[in-house]
């Protein structure tokens, strides 16, 4: 097919259907929180609350639209479009089932890590724009933890590289499943890059217990203090993919994508996104959040060496040991 | 060429198009109050009067931060290359890793002692 009309056809199907899902997650994550805390989620709209996306899309809508006569207009305009886009457009190069992706580029991994890295500056641009004490605090912040947590992430994603020996991740998965899941095979390297990228990945989205930027008990609501409406909400709505995408990204790198048994890896794949981002859920509703010096702590004085090292292990695995 | 990235530059642009148009929906949608209030467009900083700008000089730890990330950054554009061909050259190109990477630790164990990564 026509590579244009490929994408455009491909972009607005899984566009379509990331967001209807994404939509739904969020009334997944409040009747679970529900849950966890003894509470019902939300009951009033539908059955079990199951329109409840649905309202809140249109309430966000329809909010009036209040931009601070101090704020610098342009930029605060443009940081919450440029949230989703950096979250959304990641999503272009990971594969659902063998062939079944935008573009199956040979950097895919690196694709990946650049489109992740910008997204700090969205949040640092409305923390700026904001001209608000609390959102500029948020934004600093946000821009601290993202490069910080940089690190840690691009090292633990070379791991795969480096085992499988490419970086697209229609490869990655297509080793996995001549070779067996990374997590497991080799043993090691893998385990301990998954469990550092795990971690950086929370960081890199804002998620407790990593969510300093937005610490809304000291901060507010952080660099979207000053928004409202679908401004407001299109910061959550990025978070969320973010998050959503992060999972995939997660099972194709080390879990092995679409590789299962019984169903078709379509199914798979599917299954293991969103049993990560259940994953993050969970850890978002037991968890307290880090204080900004022992966050920065945790990724400088330990991540940072330790992925040095397991991608050293991985690299002396790949050339001596039983790969 | 063209039939990786187009596919890709067609996504981003759609990922674009999704943000830029319901923030333009929200502009047909979305209600406007008819008495023009100054309170309404007000720096909110929990109820208090906001003093001053948010825009002034802030404190030099992010800068350290900053610093620090572009020495582990620029360290990235050697090793991202060699992560994909280390089976093919085998041990001598992990000897050459193991020696960049201890020089980069030396700097790394010089910020710690320093300070540099302890946020004050």
């Amino acid at each position: 097919m026509n590579p244009w009309l490929h994408g455009a056809l491909y972009g607005v199907v899984l566009l379509a259907v990331l967001m209807t899902i994404v939509a739904w997650a969020t009334w997944f994550e409040r009747k679970f929180a529900g849950r966890m805390q003894s509470r019902m989620g939300p009951t009033i709209v539908g059955w079990a609350g199951l329109l409840q996306p649905i309202s809140d899309a249109f309430k966000l809508l329809q909010k009036e639209d209040i931009v601070p006569a101090r704020a610098d207009k342009t930029l605060f305009n443009l940081a919450p479009p440029l949230t989703l886009f950096f979250a959304l457009a990641v999503a272009a190069v990971v594969p659902f089932s063998p062939g079944l992706l935008a573009s199956d580029m040979d950097v895919g991994v690196l694709y990946i890590l650049a489109l992740s890295g910008l997204t700090v500056f969205p949040i640092w641009t409305a923390g700026w724009a904001s001209n608000n004490k609390y959102a500029l605090l948020g934004g600093m912040r946000a821009v601290a933890q993202g490069i910080s947590y940089e690190i840690p992430l691009l090292m633990a994603a070379a791991v795969p590289i480096v085992l499988a020996g490419t970086m697209s991740l229609g490869g990655i998965v297509e080793f996995q499943v001549q070779h067996g899941w990374l997590i497991w095979w080799p043993p090691g390297p893998g385990l301990f890059a998954f469990i550092i990228f795990l971690l950086a990945a929370l960081a890199e989205g804002n998620r407790i217990p990593f969510d300093i930027p937005e610490a809304e008990s000291e901060l507010v609501s952080g660099p979207s203090t000053e928004y409202t409406g679908i401004k407001f909400g299109l910061f959550y709505l990025g978070e969320y993919v973010h998050t959503m995408i992060s999972g995939a990204v997660m099972s194709a790198l080390f879990f092995g994508g679409w590789d299962g048994p019984f169903a078709p890896g379509l199914h798979w794949m599917v299954f293991k996104t969103l049993f990560f981002f259940v994953v993050l859920l969970w850890m978002r509703w037991s968890l307290v959040r880090y204080r900004p010096d022992q966050l920065m702590a945790i990724c400088w004085k330990y991540l940072v060496p330790a992925s040095l090292v397991v991608l050293l292990w991985a690299a002396v695995t790949v050339v001596g040991g039983p790969a | 060429m063209v039939d990786v990235w187009a596919p890709a530059l067609v996504f981003m642009a759609l990922s674009l198009a999704m943000g830029v148009g319901m923030v333009v929906g929200a502009r047909i949608l979305a209600v406007r109050s008819k008495v023009d209030l100054p309170t309404r467009t007000v720096t909110y900083e929990s109820g208090e009067v906001a003093r001053g700008s948010a825009w002034i000089r802030f404190h030099p730890r992010y800068y350290v931060v900053a610093l620090v990330f572009v020495l582990f950054d620029v360290e990235a554009v050697f090793l991202l290359p060699w992560t994909l061909n280390v089976r093919g050259l085998g041990w001598f190109a992990i000897a050459e890793m193991v020696v960049f990477l201890g020089i980069l630790l030396l700097g790394w164990v010089y910020a710690l002692r320093k300070g540099a990564l302890t946020w004050q």
